[in-house]
């Protein structure tokens, strides 16, 4: 065995799980490790201007890849400014490991110079971390952050290293497998639970499938399909769960909730047994819980027991991974031997009325000559891309007409915040993703107010050389606020006007970046085909109709089925 | 309803506020918590009363489970079990009331811990009901201060955590 420090096991231990790339930014705390990283040179390190970016873009590495993200900040200021990305990972489950610098052990507690409390301050926003007090326990430590975080519900997890730690030396004993007592999510699904789930779907006539991020997190996007498609029941997707099953198959109705299709919404508030797979049933899916789909029997499959019982009660439970419940499942149905047509004739009156809600009210939006509908630039982006890319969203408008318009067929090709919904997210996330796919477009669709959240980051992508294009949705508002202030409060737009917005097309050429502007419909494809087509960092900016809203919405606190329309 | 949960947990810093921080982040409600290491030291035993309906009691185990520093969780009110809280009480005893006090502490079998020209310290330990009773009787006679340990529980016959 050999002996290390504290730094260079840092550097040993993200070679022993894979890490070919970290996304940081240095100081005082850590400058330690970043000599043990130069000095090894077999990692490539991505400089952010701000660690909020970096936690950020390994978040989106971490979606784009299913691996674990991975990102580095110095103690204090450089600490805290990952905090906003940490929770974001935290609530959309998604696996991290972050590395603080710390103070010297003995300056713990005195306030010393960049202290800050990092392991106390994000202790509710990560699924575990650790202070290393003791460089003899740091390997351990390191192979146990990389396990907590990918297994089971994945999370972020933190590291906080003080400065003595990282130089003393001690035997870097790295184990290969490792077991906590207290830890063993449970991933076999009960077998029991799947055939009493088996005898509500037999007695079900109108079923619909609930699919969360759980099925994208847990890689089970075939067996999803293969449970939709083997008893033909209409799949409805979560903001998280867009790509877990194809939008563009003829049985899925579409993202559900507040800006969820009317159809969806329809089909939830009707149906008489939801199959939810890797959903939590979270406020912007079920609006006013007591008016939540009031016939239905609930199945309800997550990895998590906590997501289970938490907001509706659920009549079969079933936790485990999604992947392993959907094959067993699948399986059972197939045991059954009814074949499809059987399954597809018993619920043809549900089909009929499903069919007829589509019809009545499909995703839509008014035209009007002379002004760019932003709907119309995600159509066309769609076209033009042919579904192909990997699309990141800030949140708000921008977002949830990205969800709406585009069809995401495959997943983790929507990489977006919907937990926490921060603003600021998409484009160092379309940064951590194109490191990972660098050969792939990806495509930050934003808002004029979110994309200036993270904007410094245009510097990191011109660094690192990559592609990503930024289309900018302009309104000149922060138009979601904007939306509920027209809709809800008297049209009083309380601090949502912007009167000064950087130029964009000059400032993307101020960062050496290529800028391309639309103001009217005739220039949308045109423009974007230009902006596409660059092999560079790229803003698409779209002066779009100012005051356009997102339809269908659920006002909040209300039922599913009072939905506003177009 | 009140629950006495037990729980087991690594003796590790930062365990604790990860559960009173999880109680608090999601508005559950402690009524009591008494922590100190079990025969194994790496471990720490934790009895906690709190209160709720069954969604929110189940909420409460299920989100302790998770936590990753937690390695076992009943809810040992479900079944048989012993509970006893320990007060130490400091109590006036003028000429007066000396003896008075004496003759208390005998029929509720508690001790004279410490004692002072003015006052006695008294040691009781039961259930929540006992001490709440002693405490009853002795207010008239004037309590200056009390230190309550919270309710520590084990379940009855077999059963261990």
């Amino acid at each position: 065995m050999t002996k290390l420090p504290g730094k260079q096991m840092v550097v040993e231990a993200l070679k022993r799980e894979g890490v070919n790339v970290v996304f940081g930014f240095p100081g005082g705390a850590i400058i330690d490790v970043y000599d043990a990283l130069e000095k090894d040179g077999g990692i490539k390190h991505v400089l952010v201007r701000h660690e909020q970016g970096a936690a950020h873009a390994a978040d989106g590495f971490a979606r784009a890849t299913g691996k674990v993200g991975v990102c580095i900040a110095t103690s204090g200021p450089g600490a805290t400014n990952t905090v906003t990305g940490i929770a974001t990972a935290y609530m959309d489950s998604i696996p991290m490991v972050v590395f603080t610098g710390q103070v010297p052990t003995s300056l713990i507690g005195n306030d010393a110079f960049q202290e800050v409390d990092i392991v106390g301050i994000t202790r509710p926003c990560t699924k575990h971390n650790y202070l290393v007090k003791d460089v003899h326990k740091l390997p351990a430590i390191l192979k146990e952050a990389f396990y907590i975080a990918s297994s089971g519900r994945p999370g972020p997890v933190l590291i906080d290293l003080p400065k003595d730690i990282q130089n003393q030396v001690a035997e870097f004993d790295y184990p290969d497998k490792i077991k906590l007592r207290s830890y063993n999510p449970v991933v076999e699904p009960h077998t029991r639970q799947i055939e009493r789930a088996f005898k509500l779907i037999e007695r079900s006539k109108q079923p619909i499938i609930y699919a969360g991020g759980g099925v994208i997190i847990a890689n089970a996007h075939k067996e999803l399909r293969k449970l939709a498609e083997s008893i033909c029941a209409p799949v409805t997707m979560t903001l998280m769960g867009l790509g877990g099953f194809p939008g563009t198959h003829e049985q899925s109705l579409g993202m559900l909730g507040m800006h969820g299709t009317y159809c969806a919404n329809m089909a939830m508030a009707n149906t008489d047994l939801i199959i939810a797979v890797g959903a939590r049933f979270d406020d912007r899916v079920t609006g006013k819980i007591e008016a939540f789909a009031p016939n239905a029997s609930i199945i309800h499959i997550d990895i998590d027991p906590t997501s289970i019982q938490k907001n509706v009660k659920v009549d079969v439970p079933i936790v485990g991974d999604c992947r392993k419940a959907l094959k067993k499942l699948v399986r059972t149905i197939e045991e059954d031997g009814r074949p499809q047509e059987v399954w597809r004739e018993k619920f043809q009156p549900w089909w009929d009325q499903i069919r007829a809600w589509e019809a009545r009210h499909p995703l839509t939006y008014k035209t009007e000559p002379g002004v760019i509908k932003p709907q119309y630039v995600i159509e066309k982006l769609y076209e033009l891309t042919k579904g192909k890319a990997i699309i990141t969203t800030e949140v708000g408008q921008n977002q949830m007409w990205t969800a709406q318009f585009y069809k995401f067929d495959e997943p983790r090709t929507l990489l977006t915040s919907g937990g926490l919904g921060t603003m600021g997210y998409g484009f160092p996330a379309a940064i951590g993703a194109q490191m990972a796919f660098p050969n792939k477009l990806v495509v930050d669709v934003a808002g004029d107010g979110s994309i200036q959240m993270c904007i410094q980051e245009m510097a990191t992508a011109m660094e690192q050389k990559l592609p990503v294009k930024i289309i900018i949705l302009n309104n000149q508002f922060l138009g979601m606020v904007r939306q509920w202030q027209e809709l809800f409060y008297d049209r009083r737009y309380a601090a949502t006007e912007f009167s000064v917005t950087p130029d964009f097309v000059k400032l993307a050429e101020a960062y050496g970046a290529k800028g391309f502007r639309a103001t009217k419909p005739e220039e949308v494809e045109d423009t974007l085909k230009k902006g596409l087509a660059t092999d560079c960092l790229t803003i698409m900016e779209f002066a779009i109709a100012r005051e356009e809203g997102v339809f269908p919405m659920v006002p909040a606190g209300k039922a599913t089925t009072e939905m506003l329309l177009v | 309803m009140k629950h006495t949960l037990s729980v087991l947990v690594e003796n590790e810093p930062g365990a604790l506020s990860r559960i009173t921080g999880l109680f608090s982040g999601r508005g559950f409600n402690i009524e009591s918590l008494c922590v100190a290491p079990t025969l194994d030291q790496t471990m720490s035993h934790l009895t906690l009363v709190t209160s709720g309906d069954e969604y929110i009691i189940e909420q409460i185990i299920k989100q302790l489970n998770r936590l990753v520093d937690v390695c076992k969780v009943v809810d040992v009110s479900e079944g048989e079990f012993v509970e006893r809280e320990m007060a130490l009480i400091k109590v006036k005893a003028e000429d007066e009331t000396r003896a008075e006090v004496l003759r208390m502490c005998d029929i509720f079998r508690c001790k004279v811990v410490d004692v002072s020209p003015r006052t006695y310290t008294i040691e009781v330990t039961g259930p929540e009901s006992k001490l709440k009773a002693v405490m009853e009787l002795l207010r008239p006679i004037g309590i200056k201060e009390i230190t309550r340990t919270g309710t520590i529980a084990i379940q009855r016959e077999k059963k261990t955590v």
